[in-house]
């Protein structure tokens, strides 16, 4: 069998940030897919650097828990986990799938994968948050949907990932309206109302985890709470409209199913653990 | 897993086995068995039938080759804990002896204990170095490497923990009851990819990464590392590094020849490049040490200037929650600070430090 490693930005700050890759981990570790299932940090530890060697098998995959391709999963990634001979994924944006690839310090077999957040199953996952903020297994009808997210800053790729989501869930018919909405670019998440002619508005942040943005940020904006810090209804009417708004997506529980799904494209046996992850059969919450 | 132990030695025996005192040899369908000075040549019997002072030897070597983890690192480790050192000759049945009632080793601030139980098998206890002699029963008891995780991620005061190996580990909770693999977990929660580099280090392998090579490599926002000057490396890592901040034992220097100064610490897993907390705070000094200085004059009485060192040192030495909230006598005493600064910085029409000299060193010739 082989090893899973899923690699997460952390933070020295936020201990928020490193609960959704910690969680997923969980879950995933819990149907036995794996021989070992490892997290690995940017800012917290295990170290990117490290992480590899406190893996034991010879074949690794490695699934970015990041939103996008791009300086993370581009540079960041391969240079500190010393994958050899990276030239890129051969990729549009949001096509990644892998690269096999030697780790210069162990030698072990690196199956890099694309991000999660360009996988077609995140659609799934952004659904799957609408039906659990709304409570309705059945939510769209009447309802619009927006998917949010950082927007072209520091990346071009970010609202790629968001637009590529929106569009397909446009294409299945299932709300009466989908749009993509970004913080630092028209159409921004601040005119949310303006966007959506239904009463009804879920809002699903394109994030891996709750932080300055999706808690304090993205709530006021939209008007959901002058001061963050006293919260907000759920849902929230703004200006006529009714804001259904929980955090990033990356906190679903659905989302192991797409890490482990990453591992799957890539070559990886997974047995019926996407069925299991699919299921969510294996809660996790730690304290 | 749980083969007859003798029928498991035979196996092995026919390429012969040479473990901790324990020799083992097939001739012909004979399995010889001797450790030290004793002899016995075994037909069909099983582990019962053997002499009494085989039987720990035989069941040593179970349990390293059939029960324990075979990842050499993580079999190190284990080895390490209950002092059986590889290479050395291992008297098993002192080894037991201790074992029995328990062989205690550190690794951080965690305590570790190594006991043996049924059929030679090992159990391991855990629990925070300062709970060494606290009952069992007033500690709050926990399971696996998932509660690890959660007790690591705040400290005693419940603020997040950025930096694993900083000795603020919680403490008031027991891992009472750990098999080898149950135990390596938890150990990897608290104190991620020390036992992999330990061994590393152990082995001679131990890949070192250098300040001046680990900056190089930095991109985006932290690219500007790389200009660091080495006196304020220094300051960084005697802010950082020691022991008092990090318990991992700084291998990495400047670069290969150019040592540091500041003590590298004492624990036993070891550091091996400048981790991200430090590569962080390598940023804010290097825009920082950007600065030239220039000169203030402020206007104090001895003692209070002996206060702003007081205050620098509590802040620095993290002693500013103990200092007692009567305690006038202490210079970081709040009562203390806020009567400095409603005497000396309350006024912002004068502020205290006046700037005397913006071009240090050429004023005096243009001041006459």
């Amino acid at each position: 069998m082989s090893a899973l490693v899923i690699a997460a930005h952390g933070s020295h700050l936020n201990p928020e940030s490193s609960r959704p890759a910690h969680e997923h981990a969980r879950r995933i570790r819990a149907t036995g897919a794996f021989d070992t299932v490892q997290t690995a940090f940017w800012k917290e530890e295990p170290h990117f650097r490290e992480a590899l060697r406190t893996v034991p098998s010879d074949e690794v995959y490695l699934v970015p828990l990041f939103i996008s391709e791009g300086y993370f999963t581009e540079q960041v990634i391969p240079r500190e986990f010393r994958l050899e001979g990276w030239t890129g994924w051969d990729s549009n944006g949001t096509s990644a799938v892998t690269a096999t690839l030697s780790a210069e310090d162990t030698g072990q077999t690196v199956h890099y994968c694309g991000p999660v957040g360009t996988h077609d199953a995140m659609s799934d996952v952004i659904v799957r948050r609408a039906e659990s903020v709304t409570g309705d297994p059945d939510v769209g009808d009447g309802v619009g949907l927006a998917v949010v997210g950082h927007g072209t800053e520091r990346n071009e790729n970010s609202a790629k990932a968001v637009t590529y989501h929106a569009d397909r869930i446009r294409a299945r018919g299932r709300f009466d309206e989908v749009q993509a909405l970004f913080m630092d670019e028209e159409p921004e998440v601040d005119d949310v109302t303006d966007y959506f002619t239904s009463t009804d508005v879920v809002v699903v942040p394109l994030f891996i985890a709750d932080g300055y943005h999706t808690q304090e940020d993205i709530p006021e904006d939209m008007g959901l709470t002058e001061d963050y810090r006293e919260g907000w209804e759920t849902p929230a009417t703004v200006e006529g409209h009714r804001i259904w708004y929980a955090g990033a997506v990356g906190t679903e529980p659905l989302l192991a199913e797409v890490v482990a799904e990453r591992a799957a494209d890539a070559g990886a046996t997974v047995g019926d653990s996407l069925d299991r992850l699919r299921a969510g059969d294996a809660p996790v919450r730690s304290a | 897993m749980d083969r007859e132990p003798v029928e498991a030695l035979r196996e092995a025996a026919a390429a012969g086995v040479e473990y901790d005192g324990l020799s083992a040899s097939l001739d012909g369908e004979t399995l010889q068995v001797a450790v030290e000075d004793s002899t016995t040549t075994v037909d069909d019997r099983r582990l019962d039938d053997l002499p009494e002072p085989f039987v720990p030897y035989v069941r040593n070597w179970v349990y390293w080759h059939e029960t324990a983890p075979q990842r050499p690192a993580f079999r190190a480790f284990l080895r390490w804990l209950e002092r059986a050192n590889d290479g050395e000759p291992s008297a098993v049945p002192e080894r037991y002896d201790a074992l029995e009632t328990g062989v205690t080793r550190t690794w951080g601030q965690l305590l570790l204990t190594a006991r043996l139980s049924e059929g030679g098998r090992r159990r391991y206890e855990l629990r925070h170095v300062d709970d060494r002699d606290v009952p069992a029963g007033d500690l709050q008891v926990h399971g696996g490497p998932n509660d690890a995780e959660t007790i690591a991620r705040h400290d005693d005061r419940d603020r997040y923990r950025p930096l694993k190996t900083a000795p603020t580990l919680r403490s008031g909770w027991l891992f009472p009851d750990l098999g080898p693999d149950e135990v390596l977990s938890v150990v990897s929660e608290f104190y991620p990819a020390t036992i992999e580099n330990w061994f590393r280090e152990r082995e001679g392998t131990l890949d070192v990464t250098h300040y001046r090579e680990a900056a190089e490599r930095q991109t985006g926002r932290y690219r500007s590392v790389s200009e660091l000057p080495s006196e304020a490396l220094e300051w960084a890592a005697d802010a950082c590094c020691v022991d008092s901040q990090c318990l991992k034992r700084r291998e990495w220097d400047e670069t290969a020849d150019e040592p540091l100064d500041v003590p590298r610490g004492d624990g036993p897993f070891p550091c091996r490049e400048p981790c991200s907390l430090f590569v962080a705070a390598a940023k804010e000094w290097t825009s920082l040490e950007d600065e030239a200085t220039r000169t203030y004059e402020i206007e104090l009485t001895p003692s209070e200037r002996d206060q702003l060192e007081a205050i620098v040192d509590a802040v620095a030495d993290g002693r500013v929650d103990e200092i007692r909230e009567a305690d006038l006598g202490d210079g970081a005493n709040r009562y203390r600070a806020r009567y400095l600064r409603a005497k000396r910085f309350g006024d912002v029409e004068s502020p205290a430090f006046q700037e005397t000299d913006r071009t240090h060193g050429s004023e005096e010739d243009t001041s006459d």
